[in-house]
């Protein structure tokens, strides 16, 4: 510490209320983080006001009295990037939970802090530049076989860049310079990134590829695109938790980040016990290998759950900007949304609507806006798509975080608490759901799937759509009243709910369903239709039509892997038995 | 201990002292009356001009004249094996008459958090003998489940019909129970009571009972004194350890009459905006460690104001924990108990619990079949008050009628029947085969062809 400075660096706490504390005698910038009290609990500065500087402190501040010390390090809350992040699970500051174990055991206690990449573990690093080459900010320098994930080294992206001196092949550690500049700028494979400011890009760009997920309702009715975002709100025990996670796990995202904001503790567990035995469907590599968790659980500090959500972020951006597709995940947004709530509240701001602080959407549309398909300082293509987890109270979307998330998000995958309860999953909606990427992802579908998908999926929206109707006339009359032909609708629709929508993520196979399959499926009910329609025009009756028994078996598929014969068989059966319809 | 007699103003619960010496957040207050009483309470808000305390007693009494002691640390509380079999109450001090707790140990009663990454996926089974509850809505170790229920319904009998029955079968170790009471009626508790006497539960028990006529502020420690003996039990000592706790509306109220008192700007329907935190300080308190020989399973109680799923209480509370029983009025009304209404209910953890190697290899394809199948007669129940049954196809009638059979035979049962899983499972089946076979569309054709009532007679005769 500088001499004469020294005074103001450090001052003492005036007040504790909660996770928000205030301080006098210190010099302070906004998002500066702070050592408080005699413990030295990590905090940050989130208020300056005359002489108190405010402060969040991420960690339980029972104890704590006026008089002890604060110091200021003048750094913002930054995450360590580098070699190390992936199959890493970290709390909301990036501090790695399983070195927290190895410190204070199997509960959480306080003071204790470490650091988000192991400064000991060393790393094989290959040059991709050569001395005498020019590099400038966000240049690859070279790679390290991280996992099956190639992590490679970038000059930081505010470096000024200039013509490489040396570099050199080997083992290093995350602290070693792995390669020096003419201007003597040493390079390490460490970065230390704010977590608050977005990774600068060169270019933004359109999205127009889905990030296939391999659930047939996200895939085939509401696409996200890859840089796309995405909310979806729901009920408790709606299945919020269930379909993110199976976004981490099937969809065909290069890395993906985890972040457990507010939720339970067994979850995050399920996700470390499960992910590490499952394998990524491309690669064939276990799915941790690609994947970065963040668990701050809602018993762990509100203001390190806040943290948590820039964290995933920068984390998520950081892979991106090295040309990978990024997908992340933040269950639940709502939490997040919460702790801003609660220490808006101890700083005694005044309240927006239902208490949230009147910068609630402000914050949400900046995180937001920090997915995207981006052409990197670099030149690389990369996207990190952010997919989050609503919670509102009662299930009642009316409320400002899910109204100021549908403001911005392009997809919404509307939970619904009626179809849960029937043991319909994925319960979304299929009515009140939508995706605005369609427009921009009909030709992606069209050449990488079948020219026919884009009108298949229109004509069984078209059904679904129809079924709606035909429901309300059902409720005042009872099905047998309507005509024949609306019978049919009914029973057609009712197999794209049962048949195509519902889908269960515990079964071993049906769990994932690629796109190929989804099509197939679709185009069989399809058939189905076609034909039901024909016989009736035929004069057969819809107890004929729907009693067509080969159209029972057309839920096995789901369950089995190589499906193809069994389908065709089916198919078959149904030619044959609306044949034998038409002869009688 | 320095004494200050500078309270300042007294507020519902809360006392504001100044011009003290530098006081700890959280830190544990002793306030001594005119009469001498000594009442505790603890720091909510601290600074070097005015300290607010929290007292967990009535105010009465409290005065500018009153002394405000203040201990130096936060609450602790002493815990020892001989807890086991002692009434305690609410504020944590025996109430049967016994001696003092001898402490093995004095804990820090908000608890950590468990690290995540030392959890261990709870995965036993716990048998409960009821079928709604095993069947469709299984209890694993470790797991909270909440039941949620509303005034004048049967709650008490489900938990005391769980505490009774709950085994993991193969196992002989019995849990261990630890029950808080927060503002529940002296009849209740004695109720309570009687049934761990007449049991014999109450050896392996530890009870704390805040009681209805007790501090309402209390009532906002008795949980955290419960878990704080639970996990005791349970990581120090090995025990499992079902933790009931009831009513949490109750604790709620406290919490509401807390924040009111402090000013705070209230959150939805006048509850603080902190009370997701607040109870998932509570909730989170249940698991398993790995390495660790014990584990925690909450079966917290609450009863929802106005039968409303939507209120704040059961609300947030379902956003916390892993499921819900839910007791319904209308079962009730018709004489079925346990008057569980399974389609609301849910049981998130179900899926590491049970199938082969853990209850049957049908369970869940069963349980998702009596699901779909109850749903839809039920729904039709709607239809069928408007446009009749003869309105129905065949097709409905015949789901119309598993409807009441299902809660004819499967929800209904004795208060003291225990089913095995088997029962339970055997049970499903046969309600089952009451419908087509052609409409068990959930269940593999494998599954119906060994377990299906229509083979199983065939393959035994
Ligand atoms: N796709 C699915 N397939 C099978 N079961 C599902 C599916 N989605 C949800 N479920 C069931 O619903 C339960 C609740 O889902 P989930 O935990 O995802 O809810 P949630 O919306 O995250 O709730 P909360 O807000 O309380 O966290 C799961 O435990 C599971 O039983
Ligand atoms: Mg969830």
């Amino acid at each position: 510490m500088e001499k004469g400075k020294e005074n103001r660096t450090q001052g003492v706490l005036k007040r504790i209320s909660g996770p928000v504390v205030t301080a006098v005698g210190l010099d302070a910038h906004m998002y500066d983080v702070v050592k408080v009290g005699n413990e030295e609990l990590m905090g940050e500065v989130i208020k300056i006001q005359g002489e108190n500087v405010i402060i969040q402190v991420y960690e339980d501040t029972a104890g704590i009295r006026p008089g002890e010390p604060v110091s200021n390090t003048g750094l913002s809350l930054a995450v360590e990037l580098g070699p190390g992040l992936l199959t890493s699970i970290y709390d909301g500051i990036q501090r790695p939970l399983e070195v927290l174990m190895d410190k204070m055991g199997n509960f959480i206690e306080r003071g204790v802090s470490a650091p988000g990449l192991s400064h000991e573990k060393k790393w094989e690093f290959v040059p991709t530049v050569k001395a005498g080459d020019e590099v400038k900010a966000g240049d690859i320098i070279g790679t390290v076989q991280e996992t099956n994930i190639v992590h490679k080294i970038m000059v930081p992206p505010r470096s000024k860049g200039g013509k490489v001196k040396k570099i050199t092949a080997g083992s290093f550690t995350v602290d070693e310079t792995v390669c020096t500049l003419e201007d003597g700028t040493e390079i390490t494979m460490l970065q230390r990134w704010p977590v608050r400011v977005p990774r600068p890009v060169k270019e933004k760009l359109n999205p127009d590829v889905p990030l296939i997920t391999g659930q047939r309702i996200l895939d085939g009715l509401f696409p996200i695109a890859k840089g796309g975002t995405a909310a979806i709100p729901g009920p408790f025990g709606s299945g919020k938790t269930v379909t993110q996670q199976q976004l981490a796990k099937w969809s065909d995202a290069e890395i993906v980040v985890y972040i457990g904001c507010g939720e339970r503790g067994n979850e995050m567990t399920e996700v470390l016990t499960e992910f590490p035995e499952l394998e990524d469907p491309k690669t064939g590599k276990p799915l941790m290998e690609r994947t970065v968790l963040i668990a701050n659980t809602s018993n762990m500090p509100v203001a390190a759950r806040e943290a948590s959500v820039y964290t995933g972020i920068t984390i998520a951006e950081y892979f991106r900007d090295m040309g990978y597709d990024v997908s992340l995940m933040a269950d639940s947004t709502s939490r997040w949304a919460e702790a801003m709530r609660e220490i808006s509240s101890r700083l005694e701001e005044m309240p927006g609507e239902e208490g949230y602080p009147a910068y609630l959407s402000a914050r949400l549309s900046e995180f937001y806006e920090r997915a995207g398909r981006v052409i990197a300082l670099n030149g690389e293509g990369g996207s990190v798509s952010v997919i989050g987890a609503v919670s509102p109270p009662g299930g009642d979307f009316s409320e400002p975080v899910t109204q100021n998330t549908l403001r911005i998000v392009k997809v919404f995958w509307a939970l619904d608490a009626k179809l849960s309860q029937r043991r319909h999953f994925p319960a979304i909606n299929w009515l009140n759901s939508y995706s605005l990427y369609l427009d921009a992802l009909n030709e992606w579908y069209d050449k990488e799937v079948s020219p026919e998908w884009n009108p298949l999926r229109a004509w069984a929206m078209g059904v679904l759509q129809k079924e709606a109707e035909l429901q309300e006339i059902v409720q005042l009359v009872g099905s047998d009243a309507l005509p024949d032909e609306e019978q049919i609708t009914i029973e057609v629709a009712r197999m794209i709910r049962e048949i195509f929508l519902q889908q269960n993520a515990y079964d071993a196979v049906d769990t994932f369903c690629p796109m190929s399959k989804q099509y197939h499926m679709m185009k069989a009910i399809k058939r189905y239709a076609d034909l039901a329609r024909a016989a009736q025009a035929g004069g057969a009756t819809p107890a004929q039509v729907i009693g067509v028994k080969s159209k029972n078996e057309l839920p096995q598929i789901k369950f089995i892997k190589d499906y193809e014969p069994e389908l065709e068989k089916i198919m078959k059966q149904m030619e044959a038995e609306f044949d034998a319809m038409r002869t009688v | 201990m320095k004494e200050y007699r500078t309270v300042t103003q007294i507020a519902g619960p809360l006392v504001f002292v100044e011009k003290t010496e530098p006081v700890g957040y959280s830190e544990l207050v002793n306030i001594v009356t005119a009469d001498g009483t000594v009442k505790r309470g603890q720091v909510l808000d601290t600074s070097d001009e005015i300290v607010v305390v929290q007292v967990f007693e009535t105010t009465a009494g409290i005065g500018r004249d009153s002394g405000i002691r203040f201990t130096g640390e936060t609450i602790k509380m002493p815990v020892g094996r001989d807890m086991l079999g002692r009434i305690l109450s609410g504020g944590g001090k025996p109430i049967d008459g016994g001696p003092e707790i001898v402490p093995e140990k004095r804990l820090e009663i908000t608890g950590a958090a468990i690290n995540p990454y030392a959890r261990s996926s709870p995965e036993d089974f716990i048998q409960t003998g009821i079928s709604t509850i095993d069947g469709t809505n299984t209890l694993v170790r470790g797991q909270k489940l909440p039941i949620f229920s509303a005034s004048g319904l049967p709650h008490n009998d489900v938990a005391l019909q769980i505490a009774r029955q709950a085994k993991v079968p193969g196992s002989t170790e019995e849990f261990a129970v630890v029950f808080a009471a927060m503002g529940i009626t002296r009849e209740e508790a004695n109720y309570f009571m009687a049934d761990f006497e007449k049991t014999g539960a109450l050896e392996r028990s530890v009870v704390f009972l805040n009681l209805a006529d007790d501090p309402a502020v209390e009532r906002t420690i008795t949980p955290r004194l419960a878990l704080t003996t639970a996990e005791y039990l349970a990581f120090d000592l090995g025990y499992h350890v079902l933790v009931i706790l009831t009513d949490m509306t109750n604790y709620c109220e406290a919490l509401r009459q807390i924040g009111a008192a402090r000013e705070e700007v209230p959150g939805r329907r006048g509850y603080p905006g902190y009370m997701y935190t607040d109870l998932a300080s509570i909730y989170e308190r249940a698991g398993i460690i790995k390495g660790v020989k014990g584990s925690v399973t909450q079966i917290p109680i609450l009863t929802m104001p106005g039968d409303d799923i939507t209120h704040p209480i059961p609300d947030l509370t379902g956003y916390i924990t892993e499921g819900q029983i839910v007791v319904n009025r209308e079962l009730h009304r018709k004489g079925i108990y346990p008057p569980i209404n399974v389609l609301p209910s849910l049981s998130r953890l179900m899926n590491l619990g049970i199938g082969k190697g853990h209850t049957r290899e049908d369970h869940k394809k069963v349980s998702d079949q009596l699901y779909a199948a109850y749903a839809e007669g039920n729904d039709l129940r709607g239809l069928v008050a408007i446009v009749g049954k003869d309105a129905l196809s065949e097709r409905d009638r015949m789901f119309l009628e598993f409807a009441d059979l299902f809660e004819d035979r499967f929800v209904r049962q004795g208060l003291y029947e225990d089913r095995s899983i088997e029962e339970t499972l055997d049970l499903g089946w046969e309600l089952l085969a009451t419908l087509p076979e052609e409409q068990l569309v959930r269940i593999d054709r494998e599954l119906i062809q060994k377990y299906h009532p229509k083979y199983r007679k065939k393959a035994q005769g």
